[in-house]
């Protein structure tokens, strides 16, 4: 007997349902973008480890300003690059609360990077989520500090000259030679086994949070279909074959037993 | 029951203020000349004492940003700095003003611009009332005289702050920053709790038990939300000067001239008000002591009345006047007397000013 739509509908062959940590509005992202696949893995790991009512996200300057609008826990929206500060200054006086930051590129390690540092630096018992695309995406794809040698953006448009304008900044690393950091990996979410992954470095990072073992940090190495000027399969494969190299995934960092 | 009385400089009874006050975190960055605000806050161990949470952050952009977080929060947080760090947090009180969160910052004001000098100014003047940072928003901005004003203006300010989901700044200045004076201390209150915060401030981020989610923000991409939200902060502001003036008036019922002037400079204009009334001018002072909301209707009053001139006394080269003549209307002659670039003004050569510019002309 032929399946109709109505028959896959029923409750009994739901194989997978949207958390209810994600709001039902529709995503203001690009088609093929990380940040709402990203946005999900979070929001699933706080409903499974059942802290939605302890936890506060900060949103950052960038393409995921509106974050708020699609994460269903309590929210602060912080200028650019100051997530940690906000996150520091809530997590001091709330030590039991859940706090994570999510953060692209231009915003953690441009703008915001003394923040960044010295958050790490005092080993913050909070959760950093950086999601680095190489470019800043909201204001049209400029150059931003991990924008690859010789990438195109609006504001290098004959590629990246790393002798007038620096080498990409690998963010992850630098912050894993700090003593406060406790957890530092890097992750992606291009293929459904990555997705896992980074779900999986997320809930490891929050369970290190509540462990009080110091700053658990995760990059998101993703994509910016827009900025880059390529289609989303064209970026993802752009992304494997150029990013991932210089920007190589796994952990960095794991707590000392 | 008697109260405590203590030799405190400004500074530290501020801190101690703080404590007694049931503030929950204190965030700064050391400069001169207020750092004795954070060193006797870690000094006193406040964490044991109220629980008091006190961080050294790794500037004042990263403390202004703390003190929005926690206020977010619900928590009552507090800094301070002195002009050049202040300046470094407009864009965070920007944004504390747009989302609407109540904090209090001390401002031990030196003179400028740029790194200036660390001696006493009143130079911030405009920066504190106006706004400072972008957008269209105010401080509350209290203006202490004495050392037992920086300790009583600190829970006022918060006060004021949460009442109105508002920053509050107490502008002080370098002089009332260190000197000492004698000060009578309340007896502790307790932190709010939890359970507190969640009752006083609904709207603050504590984690979504029991409600839809708080969100803290200052951002609203629609232009007619976002001047909707502009409208309601003005609203707010129109009720803060129709209800929150304060001012002091010293021999103000007879004055033909009236002196207006706040902080370590009303403490030299009383001297000036004793040389004149020695000479035979019956001359006043009017203290504000809010600067936002200005005590304006007061001086177009006393104006009205019998005033005949007024010089607003600044260590600046001439903020305020711009408030006092905005609240004389041309009635009568109103003039600007100030040294500046940390220089202050003798009682003597304020009157001189006044008799020849005011009286005289
Ligand atoms: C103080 C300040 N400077 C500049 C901007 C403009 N701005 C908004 S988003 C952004 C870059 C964001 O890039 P990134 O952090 O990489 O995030 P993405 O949009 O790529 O996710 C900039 C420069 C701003 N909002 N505030
Ligand atoms: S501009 Fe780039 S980062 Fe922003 S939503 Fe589009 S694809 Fe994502």
């Amino acid at each position: 007997m032929e399946e109709t739509k109505q028959d896959i509908k029923k409750p009994e062959n739901l194989v997978y349902k949207k958390t209810d940590l994600m709001t039902d509005k529709t995503l203001s992202y690009c088609p093929g973008c990380g940040h709402g696949v990203i946005h999900r893995m979070a929001m699933e790991v706080i409903e499974e480890m059942g802290l939605e009512e302890e936890t506060i996200g900060i949103a950052p300057v960038g393409c995921s300003v509106l974050a708020y609008e699609f994460m269903n826990v309590d929210m602060q929206q912080a200028a650019h690059g100051r997530a940690p500060a906000l996150a520091t200054g809530i997590k001091r006086v709330f030590p039991e609360k859940t706090v994570f930051t999510y953060q692209g590129d231009g915003d953690l390690a441009a703008i915001g990077t003394a923040e960044t540092i010295h958050a790490c630096n005092r080993g913050e018992n909070i959760t950093i989520i950086f999601v680095n695309n190489g470019i800043y995406g909201m204001t049209g794809g400029q150059m931003a500090p991990t924008t690859l040698e010789g990438m195109k953006s609006s504001t290098t448009p004959y590629g990246r000259d790393t002798k007038k304008m620096g080498h990409p900044l690998k963010m992850t690393e630098l912050v894993a030679t700090l003593p406060g950091t406790c957890y530092v990996t890097r992750q992606a979410v291009h293929k459904a086994a990555a997705v896992r992954k980074t779900k999986k470095a997320i809930k490891k990072a929050i369970e290190y949070q509540k462990a009080e073992k110091g700053t658990s940090f995760i990059e998101v190495v993703s994509n910016c279909s827009s900025g880059w000027k390529m289609t989303p399969v064209q970026a993802n494969k752009w992304m494997e074959e150029n990013m991932f190299p210089f920007y190589p995934l796994g952990d960095i960092k794991k707590p000392e037993k | 029951m008697e109260k405590e009385l203590r030799l405190m400089k400004g500074n530290e009874a501020i801190a101690e203020a703080a404590i007694r006050a049931g503030v929950d975190a204190y965030y700064g960055y050391p400069i001169t000349p207020q750092s004795e605000v954070m060193e006797y806050l870690t000094e006193q161990k406040p964490e044991d004492r109220s629980g008091m949470i006190v961080l050294q952050a790794e500037s004042e952009v990263a403390s202004i940003n703390m003190i929005y977080g926690a206020a977010g929060a619900g928590k009552r947080a507090m800094t301070s700095s002195s002009s050049p760090g202040i300046s470094l947090m407009q864009e965070g009180l920007s944004y504390i003003a747009g989302a609407e969160l109540p904090c209090v910052l001390l401002n031990v004001v030196r003179g400028g611009p740029g790194l200036g000098t660390i001696q006493p100014s009143q130079a911030d003047y405009f920066q504190s009332t106006k706004g400072g940072g972008h957008g269209d928003y105010h401080l509350i901005t209290l203006a202490p005289s004495s050392v037992q004003e920086m300790y009583d203006f600190l829970k006022i300010s918060f006060e004021l702050a949460e009442k109105y989901r508002n920053p509050a700044m107490i502008l002080s200045d370098g002089a009332i920053g260190q000197m000492m004076e004698k000060v009578e201390l309340d007896d502790p209150v307790s932190r709010r709790t939890e359970e507190e915060i969640i009752n006083d401030f609904p709207w603050a981020s504590t984690g979504k038990k029991n409600r839809e989610r708080n969100i803290i923000t200052s951002l609203e991409l629609d232009p007619a939300k976002q001047e909707q939200i502009n409208l309601n902060i003005q609203k707010k502001y129109r009720e803060i000067e129709e209800k929150e003036v304060r001012f002091e008036k010293v021999q103000c019922d007879d004055a033909d001239y009236l002196l207006v002037a706040y902080g370590t400079s009303a403490r030299l204009c009383q001297e000036t008000v004793k040389l004149a009334r020695d000479k035979g001018i019956k001359l006043g002072l009017l203290r504000p002591i809010t600067l936002y909301p200005f005590p304006s209707k007061e001086i177009a009053t006393m104006v009205n009345d019998r005033v005949k001139g007024v010089v607003a006394v600044e260590m600046s080269s001439g903020q305020m006047i711009e408030d006092v003549k905005l609240a004389v209307n041309g009635k009568v002659p109103a003039e600007h007397y100030g040294r500046f670039g940390g220089m202050i003004p003798s009682p003597e050569k304020i009157l001189e000013f006044l008799e020849n510019q005011i009286m005289g002309g």
